[in-house]
């Protein structure tokens, strides 16, 4: 669950501006004269991901997320009242309305994932961040939530962090990824096992022989 | 158009009808929440479930359109159990406190689960509970309550044109409220109380004073301002509870504004509840009986000549009392007389030059509007939302003149004053070419554009400018003025105007001190402008407000709650009032005092009854003897040419929730002041 919205928290700012003002208007761009209200998700990822940017420069670290500001600026361009940024902004798990770590670890816990161990890949986040879920880390690196199934479940447990999955873990694979995190390495995405995409755990079945 | 079959019978109906539709044509009831008359479908609530022949599922038939050869069922068993598994879901969070809750015994969902209810709970789990938000004194909020039906979102939305309401966060967190702390600064929010299915929004200042089945019902007429809404008043004992809208299509369809619905409290504070006579040694106000009170009106006017007799009928003013009034006048034989007491100028001798010729519910026909000096959203609401709905419908063109103001929908801001008229006609603003291309072009000009010295030169310039510009064709008339009084059109419609060498309202008011004016009669005539101290002033009113102050006797009269009276809206419809209450005390129907009075004087006037009082009104004016129908009036000059001044128009009312003495005495527009009102707002000196 993401955090809620809070208008008066003292770290939403005063205003907001996009950047990016090209891709503002190419994505206004997209819909017909009259329709930009349709702009409005992806003006709210362009602003998060901006967010973001300035975040990964700040000490302390953070992540990307929405401000009010931004929802206002966003209505404004599209041309309707606020409440209807409001409404797709509070609606969608992926927008958030408070600040996260510059790492948000999405762990999915729905039955499949949690079949195949994904308590224990919860519990190592959370033994090695000192985070319970919900939570952000001091240093501002990790933000750790559970969410529902995010349709990886053949390749279970998995977690997402920030625009990636991790799949196939287990406590030490978990616990290698959070370091190379920590230490501003990249790890691998996807498979920690070396699993080419969603293909069987004892190796490729069909498809073996070289097209010709 | 599809013909299809409902429960076997067989129905043609539009193209784009909704089976829902199509079934209550044919009488059949099909339950819902979200679904509205006068509101978008959403099909969220999902309770309309119906069957329809060689669908897998059952069907939302409010969203669904009627089509050709469709078989529809709506009392089946698989019909029910849908409902049923609605009605679970519904109930789930909803919670079990209706022996509480205001909406109970008027609840859609209580009505509802009687039917479609289990009468047991197979739900073990914490129900869940939401915040309660604030949205100001006039509507109570207990969203724990809410089902989700996003009615009051989209009222906000599209009627009220406030859109500040939203569905927020999604699955068991949904909950309607504003993000941001918001107020709904509507003028209907009471309406949300009447949209809500449920008892999450309901009335704040009659939370917990009566239950529905306690009250008693009379179908009346609003008085608040000159739309005339048709209005059902609660009572109970001799107390009014509550007041809400009743349906009339052509004026204020299901809806009516904040004022009508909540200043209701103000009935009951500073109320003239027995006759009062000045006391001469003392200068002090005395209580007094009737004869007392109405022997020294008779000593008074004996004594005095009869040229210096004057009297002015008030902003709340029915018809039958104004006639009663000019009728003693006449038997006096005094000119001096008049019913626009804000001081406006306009030719009153010319109907379709005061009236607002194109009817409200005509205004869906125009397809561009101009308004001149007034602000629609506060004088007159409900033509307002007329307006929006309209805008809504075709985005016509809306060009405004006067006061900058938020209207709630697009307009074009053309200028401040009589310049931009001219501006208009000499066609150097562009809206010029858009009323000129427009086949139905609608003009409202408000009473603040008359409330000055050089009114009645503009009130004949508006008529050459309605002429020129094509509001006024044949078969169309699209000149109109808002009156923002109820009293005025009748009392305008009677000839309570200033007669052959009469004195006007300035003349008057100036009159009592220059002594010009001996005697001033006030039925129920309350205004800022001060009277001199040397005339004897005869007050006949139900609230002791600024005029009844300067008094030598006070006559207590009824409000409109309480008499059987006719009124006559700004579209020159007549409409008769009912009686829910008896007035307080001593207090009397205004045109029994009036005949009371006339005795006193010496010649009675002729009539006893309100029928035969009626009757002598239809003889003069059969226009009024049949309620309910608007009666147009014919095009003719009017207006006195004249030097206007390049001044800027002034909005006749500026603060919506306190307009006159009834508004004035309520607690609740009080709050609803400090509250919606911002603290500099220059609204709030009325």
């Amino acid at each position: 669950m993401k955090k809620p919205f809070d208008m008066y928290a003292p770290y939403q700012p005063e205003s907001f501006a996009f950047r990016d003002t090209g891709k503002v208007q190419e994505i206004l761009g997209r819909y017909p004269v009259g329709k930009q209200q349709s702009g409005i998700m992806p003006l709210l990822d362009l602003a998060q991901r901006q967010v973001g940017e300035d975040g990964a420069k700040a000490s302390p670290v953070y992540g990307g997320w929405i401000p009010r500001a931004a929802m206002d600026e966003i209505a404004n361009i599209c041309n309707v009242p606020p409440i209807k940024v409001y409404e797709v902004a509070t609606f969608y798990s992926m927008y958030n309305l408070a600040p996260v770590g510059k790492y948000l670890i999405q762990a999915c816990t729905t039955t499949p994932c949690w079949l195949c161990g994904s308590a224990d890949v919860v519990k190592t986040c959370e033994k090695e961040l000192g985070i319970h879920m919900g939570e952000t880390t001091k240093d501002g690196l990790f933000t750790l939530v559970e969410v529902e199934c995010l349709g990886a479940c053949v390749n279970a447990p998995m977690v997402q962090i920030n625009d990636d999955y991790y799949e196939d873990l287990n406590v030490e694979r978990m616990k290698s990824v959070l370091n190379d995190l920590s230490a501003g390495k990249q790890p691998t995405v996807g498979s920690q096992t070396g699993r080419k995409c969603s293909m069987a755990l004892s190796g490729a079945t069909t498809l073996k022989a070289k097209s010709a | 158009m599809p013909k299809l079959k409902i429960n076997d019978t067989e129905i043609e109906v539009a193209q784009g009808t909704s089976i829902l539709q199509a079934a209550e044509m044919l009488g059949y009831e099909i339950p819902r929440f979200c679904y509205h008359d006068k509101l978008s479908v959403p099909a969220n609530c999902r309770m309309c479930l119906v069957e329809v022949k060689g669908a897998p599922k059952p069907v939302a038939s409010c969203a669904m359109a009627a089509g050709e050869n469709m078989e529809v069922f709506t009392g089946t068993e698989m019909v029910h159990k849908a409902r049923k598994g609605v009605m679970e879901f519904l109930l789930i969070n909803h919670p079990l406190d209706c022996p509480i809750c205001d909406q109970g015994g008027e609840c859609d969902l209580q009505d509802q689960a009687v039917g479609y209810g289990y009468d047991r709970s197979r739900y073990y789990e914490s129900k869940r509970a939401v915040k309660d938000k604030e949205l100001g004194p006039l509507v109570k909020t207990v969203m724990t309550r809410c089902i989700q039906c996003t009615r009051c979102v989209r009222f906000a939305d599209e009627i009220a044109g406030t859109p500040d309401l939203g569905l927020l966060n999604r699955g068991e967190d949904a909950e309607i409220g504003t993000l941001v702390e918001k107020m709904i600064g509507s003028e209907l929010s009471g309406n949300l109380v009447d949209v809500c299915p449920v008892g999450a929004l309901t009335n704040k200042p009659y939370a917990f004073k009566a239950r529905s089945w306690e009250l008693r019902k009379t179908e009346t007429i609003d008085v608040h301002d000159a739309v005339g809404s048709n209005i059902r008043v609660d009572a109970r004992g001799g107390e009014v509870m509550r007041v809400l809208p009743r349906l009339h299509e052509e004026i204020n369809e299901e809806w009516t504004n904040d004022r009508s619905r909540y200043a209701i409290d103000g009935l009951k504070k500073g109320r003239l509840d027995t006759p009062y006579v000045r006391n001469a040694k003392t200068g002090k106000l005395e209580k007094a009986s009737w004869e007392k009170a109405l022997e020294t009106i008779a000593v008074k006017i004996a004594q005095t000549d009869k040229n210096k007799i004057a009297a002015l009928a008030g902003d709340l003013c029915d018809v039958e009392s104004v006639v009663a009034l000019k009728d003693i006048l006449d038997n006096l034989g005094t000119p001096h007389r008049d019913c626009r007491i804000d001081g406006a100028h306009f030719d009153a001798s010319t109907r379709s030059g005061y009236i607002f010729n194109t009817g409200i519910a005509n205004i869906e026909q125009a397809d561009c509007i101009l308004l001149v000096g007034t602000n629609p959203r506060v004088e007159a609401t409900l033509v307002n939302a007329r307006i929006r709905k309209t805008w809504l419908e075709k985005r016509l063109p809306v060009g405004l003149i006067g006061e900058p103001a938020d209207l709630t929908y697009k307009h074009t801001y053309i200028g401040v004053g009589p310049d931009s008229l001219q501006a208009l006609a000499s066609g150097q603003h562009s809206f010029a070419e858009k009323i000129k291309n427009a086949k139905n072009p609608v003009m409202i000009v408000g009473m603040g554009v008359f409330q000055r010295a050089d009114g009645l030169a503009l009130h004949a310039q508006l008529h050459d400018f309605a002429e020129k510009m094509g509001f006024v064709k044949d078969g169309w008339n699209g000149f109109n003025i808002l009156h923002t009084e109820a009293g005025r059109v009748g009392a305008l419609d009677v000839g309570f105007t200033p007669a052959t060498n009469g004195m006007d309202f300035a003349h008057i008011v100036e009159g009592t001190e220059n002594g010009k004016v001996d005697v001033l009669f006030l039925l129920n005539a309350d205004f800022a402008r001060a009277l001199g101290d040397n005339a004897f002033v005869i007050y006949q009113g139900h609230h002791g407000d600024s005029s009844a102050a300067h008094a030598d006797v006070i006559l207590p009269g009824a409000a409109y709650t309480e008499k059987e009276a006719t009124y006559v809206n700004m579209e020159g419809r007549a409409q008769i009032a009912k009686r829910a209450v008896y007035a307080p005390g001593e207090a009397r129907e205004d045109w029994k005092i009036l005949r009371a009075l006339s005795t006193a004087l010496g010649k009675p006037l002729p009539y006893d009854d309100l029928g035969t009082l009626r009757q002598r009104i239809a003889k003069e004016f059969p226009h009024i003897a049949s309620p309910d129908v608007r009666v147009v009036a014919p095009w003719k000059q009017f207006g006195q040419a004249g030097a206007v001044k390049m001044e800027p128009f002034h909005n006749a009312v500026r603060n919506f929730y306190k307009t006159n003495v009834i508004t004035k005495a309520s607690a609740v527009m009080t709050a609803c002041v400090e509250k919606f009102l911002s603290k500099n707002d220059e609204r709030k000196a009325a």
